[in-house]
C-alpha cells in the first residue's frame, strides 16, 4: 500500500485525504454549483415578476448566496450523502471507504450534515449519518488517470420520493415498447411530482437496465453539468424537447404555477433483456448540490 | 398582495387571505414532524391511557402556542450536536426549511380541530380533510419555498424550548420565534387550493401532449 501511496505522492494519505473530504462535503452542502444557479437565475427572467414562482426562485436565489457567504447548508435536509470515487490501481476502497465514513461523521458533528441516518424499523437516529454498508452510498471505479477523484451527491429526501420506475409496455398510459412510450412515462412522472420535489428540478431518465442498474444510472447521470448533451445526437434531441414538453406543464417553481417546471433532462441507456423494458426517472431538486474534488500529485482541486 | 401578520392571528386576518397572496409571518410558532403528529394524537386526542404528569404539562405549555397559532413543519438543523449536552438557549436554527406536509394529512386536520391551529407551514400542500379544516376553524396553509434552509433560519430570532427530543433532533417539537418568516398562501380558508388548480391544469396540459 505504502509503494503506491508513494508513486501517487501519498506519503500521508489519511490526513491529507481526511480533510479535503471534509473540505468537499463542506462546499457540496453550502456552496450551489454555478451551473445550478445560473440556470436558477435563467429561470427568474422567464416568470411574471411578482408572482408566486418569481417570489419562489426569489428566495432560492437569495438563500443561495445566504448559504455560501454564511458557509451553512443550503437547505436542512443534506439528504442521503453518494460518492463517486475514481482511482488510480493500488487504492484500498476499504481504506478509502473508512476515510468518507470519518469524514461524513466529522461533517454531522461541525453541522454541515444533518443527522440523517435512522434504524428502519425502531426509527433510531445514529445521529453521525452512518449507517452499515449502505450509508453514506459509495461507488468505486477504477481507472487509468493517475489522480483519484471524489464526486459528492447530496440528495433529499422530498426529490428522493417522487422518483419513479415504469415498465414498459404500460397500459394505462398507453406506453409503448418505443420511445414515445418513454416520453410518455417521463411526462406521467413529472406530472405526478408536481412541485413536491422542490421544484424546479433535473430529472434523470433511464432507459433499460434492470431494476436496480436502472435506478443507479437514473442518478449516476447527475455527475452530468447541466448544460451539458448527451454525446448521442438524436439521444441530446431528446433531453431537450422532452425538458421543453415538460415545462408545458406549468407546474412551475414549488408547483406554485409558471414557467420553469424542470431546469433539465439527463438521460442514461442500459442494454436490457428483451423481456424487461425499464424506464426509471429520479428527481433532483433545485437544491442540487453536486462537487467534485480531484487529487494530483498532492494538490487538491474543488469544482 | 403581500400580509405582514403576527401571530396569534384573528379571524379576520385568516379570512382576508386568498391562495397567491404573500405572507410575512412573524411571532411564536411550533415545529411538528411525522413523529410528533402521531405522537400529539395518541397522547391528547385518543389518549387510551390518561396523560401523564409530565405529558399534562407539556400540554399546558403548547396549548397557548397552538391556539390562533402556526405549526411548521420543520426537521431544523441547528448549530448544537450532542443532543444529551443540549443548551436551549445556545441552540440556533443553521438551516430550517419547510419539510413535505402530505404526510401528515391523516393527523393535521384532528390537531388543528382540537387545538384550534391557524396556521399549518409546509410544503407540497395538502389535502381534503386540511382544507376542509382549513374552512372549518378558520385557518390557512402556507407555503414555504422548499430548499430555502439557510434564508428561513435567518428569520428566526429565538429558540424558546425542545419538546420530546428523544425523537431526535429533527423529530423534535421546537418553539421558536420567528420575523417576516416568508411564504405563499396555497389553501385558503374559502376552500380554494393552488395545488388542486395547477393539478387540473397540469393534468389537461399532459392530455394535449399525449393525444395519440
Ligand atoms: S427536496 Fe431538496 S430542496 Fe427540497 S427539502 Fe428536500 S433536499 Fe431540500
Amino acid at each position: 500500500m505504502m509503494d503506491t501511496h508513494q508513486k501517487h505522492g501519498w506519503k500521508n494519505m489519511p490526513e491529507e485525504l481526511g480533510s479535503a473530504l471534509l473540505n468537499l462535503i463542506r462546499l457540496t452542502s453550502t456552496d450551489l454549483p454555478p451551473d445550478v444557479e445560473d440556470a436558477l437565475q435563467r429561470a427568474r427572467r422567464t416568470e411574471r415578476p411578482g408572482s408566486a414562482a418569481s417570489t419562489a426562485l426569489d428566495a432560492m436565489l437569495r438563500n443561495t448566496k445566504l448559504a455560501r457567504q454564511n458557509s451553512t447548508p443550503l437547505c436542512q435536509d443534506t439528504g442521503t450523502p453518494l460518492f463517486y470515487v475514481t482511482h488510480p490501481a493500488g487504492y484500498s476502497t476499504r481504506m478509502l471507504r473508512s476515510e468518507i465514513e470519518q469524514a461524513v461523521a466529522e461533517a454531522t458533528r461541525q453541522s454541515l450534515l444533518r443527522p440523517n441516518a435512522v434504524h428502519p424499523i425502531s426509527g433510531e437516529n445514529t445521529g453521525d449519518n452512518l449507517g452499515g454498508e449502505y450509508l453514506p452510498t459509495i461507488h468505486f471505479t477504477e481507472t487509468e488517470d493517475d489522480a483519484l477523484t471524489i464526486n459528492l451527491i447530496l440528495k433529499g429526501g422530498g426529490c428522493e420520493n417522487v422518483g419513479a420506475q415504469y415498465k414498459l409496455p404500460d397500459e394505462n398510459l398507453q406506453a409503448g415498447r418505443d420511445l414515445d412510450g418513454v416520453r410518455r412515462v417521463v411526462l406521467d412522472a413529472v406530472y405526478q411530482a408536481q412541485g413536491r420535489g422542490c421544484a424546479p428540478g433535473v430529472l434523470g431518465v433511464a432507459i433499460g437496465g434492470d431494476r436496480a442498474s436502472s435506478y443507479q444510472a437514473s442518478k449516476q447521470v447527475f455527475l452530468r453539468q447541466l448544460d451539458d448533451h448527451h454525446p448521442a445526437p438524436h439521444i441530446a434531441a431528446l433531453e431537450k424537447d422532452w425538458l421543453a414538453e415538460a415545462n408545458q406543464l406549468g407546474i412551475g417553481p414549488m408547483g406554485f404555477g409558471g414557467h420553469t417546471t424542470l431546469l433539465g433532462i439527463k438521460i442514461a441507456l442500459l442494454h436490457r433483456l428483451p423481456a424487461s423494458y425499464f424506464v426509471t426517472v429520479s428527481y433532483m431538486c433545485w437544491a442540487y448540490r453536486r462537487r467534485r474534488l480531484t487529487l494530483r500529485n498532492r494538490f487538491a482541486l474543488f469544482s | 398582495m403581500i400580509h405582514k401578520l403576527t401571530l396569534p392571528l384573528k379571524d379576520e386576518d385568516i379570512l382576508a387571505m386568498h391562495i397567491c397572496d404573500e405572507v410575512l409571518l412573524s411571532g411564536t410558532l411550533l415545529t411538528v414532524r411525522d413523529t410528533a403528529h402521531k405522537w400529539l394524537i395518541e397522547t391528547f386526542i385518543d389518549n387510551a391511557q390518561p396523560p401523564s404528569a409530565r405529558e399534562k404539562a407539556i400540554l399546558e405549555d403548547l396549548s397557548p402556542v397552538l391556539y390562533n397559532g402556526a405549526i411548521y413543519h420543520c426537521g431544523p438543523l441547528i448549530s448544537e450536536h450532542a443532543p444529551s449536552k443540549l443548551k436551549i438557549d445556545q441552540v440556533h436554527f443553521l438551516s430550517a426549511g419547510p419539510t413535505t406536509s402530505i404526510r401528515e394529512e391523516a393527523y393535521a386536520h384532528r390537531i388543528m380541530s382540537r387545538f384550534h391551529v391557524s396556521v399549518l407551514i409546509g410544503k407540497g400542500g395538502m389535502g381534503a380533510k386540511t382544507l376542509r379544516a382549513c374552512q372549518q376553524t378558520p385557518a390557512v396553509y402556507l407555503h414555504a419555498v422548499g430548499g430555502a434552509g439557510a434564508l428561513i433560519a435567518q428569520t428566526v430570532q429565538q429558540v424558546h424550548a425542545v419538546y420530546q427530543l428523544e425523537f431526535g433532533v429533527p423529530e423534535a417539537m421546537w418553539v421558536i420565534t420567528v420575523k417576516d418568516f416568508p411564504a405563499v398562501v396555497t389553501m385558503d380558508a374559502h376552500g380554494q387550493s393552488l395545488h388542486q388548480q395547477v393539478a387540473d391544469q397540469s393534468r389537461a396540459a399532459l392530455k394535449l401532449l399525449t393525444l395519440t
